[in-house]
């Protein structure tokens, strides 16, 4: 095989890449959203359980979660180390992504949901078109930086098999013995992945920055 | 208009051993509007959250309209769509233009149609005087104009009480007198108003009844005449010479002469 066949084997394996993130980064926001909300709105015990929640999976490394969960859940239900691993890492993501949402909706003065309820608002309402919105302006930068790191962490999926680029890399790398060539092929394509998201979400950022007088 | 339209019975209210105020009784008529003055601290704030059900009271009731919203089963979101709230720092919502400030709970509070919505909205931006500023972001507008737009948003919601809790309070001296001018119009026009305000001008002005609180409870009430120029009270007296003192002399004088 020809260096070209090699490189487009390694590329081949962006599609799961990309899908591996395109399934974490979601199910961790909304599971992120939902565990923030339930942080700041919620009683004490709720409180307290997504604390836990958060300061367990942030207090190991991914890779050590990816394989406990891939074990539970491919214990409990029968799914593929694609799915598996997804799910995975969409789970430690949403403890990152809960902390992000978390300090968002903080930094909302608590003043928005006091005018809100003011107006007759109950308080799903003021959440919903109130503090949310402005939630979510506040939350993409940080979250710019989380979306890059789900790119990257996407790349231990390969330890559970899946034939992401990192997989294929080491792959193409074993056989060919030119490690350089194929990981700087991987590294090229990550980085180009996590620079246009990036990218793509500093835009979005300028696109809804509230007009104010300097 | 005799029938009182707010009616406060015994209110007390607590943060664990600190009463903040204690068996206050207040009654409201349809069209007047209150001030409330007395130095920082006493509860004067807490009063109005605890009116339209921000904060919640420990004893005593509060009934609108012959109805008690105090009642463990009252609907306290039902109930704020009747009592308009002022804050001292605007509080507008900062990723909506003046306009959908004041629609927004038209839409989705009241569900009135868009188009009805978008109508009433700009009206009640006229009524402030800001329809040229509908488009323009909270930050895009002086404080003045914030606390103007504010004033719209509760408005839209037709309430029966309007109550203002320091609404000159955050503002440039500057900008005092527009809010002002829009709330001496709205008083003009029948509004009952509770007003929790140092502007003295305003109180003697506009006030029918000035009410002094003081640690917690109503020292004194009375008409502005019988506060400023005849106080019964020795602390009534105090506080008001003190911030006559401080917000300018020409109140007293003027009043004097």
């Amino acid at each position: 095989m020809d260096v070209a066949s090699f490189l487009k084997y390694i590329a081949s394996g962006t599609a799961y890449t990309i899908a591996v993130t395109l399934i974490a980064l979601p199910s961790g926001l909304v599971i992120g959203t939902l565990f923030a909300l339930a942080n700041v709105y919620g009683g004490k015990v709720i409180q307290r359980l997504t604390a836990l929640y958060s300061t367990i999976m942030r207090g190991l490394p991914p890779i050590v979660l990816l394989f406990i969960l891939y074990f539970i859940v491919s214990g409990s239900i029968n799914l593929s180390p694609f799915w598996a691993g997804s799910i995975s890492l969409g789970i430690v993501t949403s403890a990152y992504q809960m902390e992000i949402i978390r300090g968002a909706i903080l930094s909302v003065s608590g003043g928005q949901m006091m005018a809100a309820r003011a107006i007759g608002m109950n308080k799903i309402q003021a959440i919903r078109y109130i503090i949310l919105p402005q939630t979510v302006r506040l939350a993409i930068p940080p979250w710019s930086n989380e979306a890059a790191i789900v790119i990257k962490d996407s790349s231990l999926v390969y330890a559970l098999g899946v034939p992401e680029i990192l997989r294929r890399a080491q792959l193409i790398s074993a056989s060919t013995q030119e490690p350089f060539l194929a990981f700087t092929a991987a590294a090229l394509i990550y980085f180009i992945l996590v620079f246009v998201t990036n990218r793509s979400l500093d835009a979005l950022e300028r696109r809804l920055r509230i007009p104010a007088n300097p | 208009m005799s029938q009182p339209i707010l009616t406060i019975k015994n209110l007390t209210k607590k943060y664990g051993e600190n009463v903040v105020f204690h068996d206050i009784n207040l009654s409201v008529n349809e069209g007047d509007t209150i001030v409330i003055i007395g130095p920082s601290g006493t509860g004067k704030s807490t009063l109005l959250r605890c009116i339209n059900l921000l904060t919640r009271s420990d004893a005593g009731e509060i009934w609108l309209d012959d109805k008690e919203i105090t009642c463990k089963e009252c609907d306290e979101d039902k109930v704020r769509q009747h009592i308009g709230m002022v804050f001292q720092n605007f509080l507008l919502f900062n990723h909506l233009t003046a306009l959908e400030n004041v629609r927004l709970g038209l839409t989705r509070v009241k569900h009135m149609n868009p188009a009805d919505a978008q109508l009433k909205a700009m009206q009640e931006l006229e009524r402030v005087g800001l329809q040229d500023r509908a488009g323009h972001y909270p930050g895009q507008l002086s404080g003045g104009q914030q606390q103007r737009v504010a004033i719209a948003r509760a408005l839209a919601m037709d309430p029966r009480v309007m109550l203002f809790d320091e609404p000159t309070s955050a503002l440039d001296p500057e900008l005092i007198g527009e809010v002002l001018e829009v709330m001496r119009k709205l008083a003009l026009e029948g509004m009952t108003m509770l007003v929790v305000t140092h502007e003295m001008g305003f109180a003697r002005e506009v006030a029918d009844r000035i009410v002094f609180l003081e640690k917690g409870s109503i020292v004194e009430e009375g008409s502005p005449n019988d506060l400023f120029y005849h106080p019964k009270n020795e602390r009534t007296r105090e506080f008001l010479w003190k911030i006559t003192e401080l917000y300018g002399k020409k109140d007293t004088e003027q009043g004097n002469g």
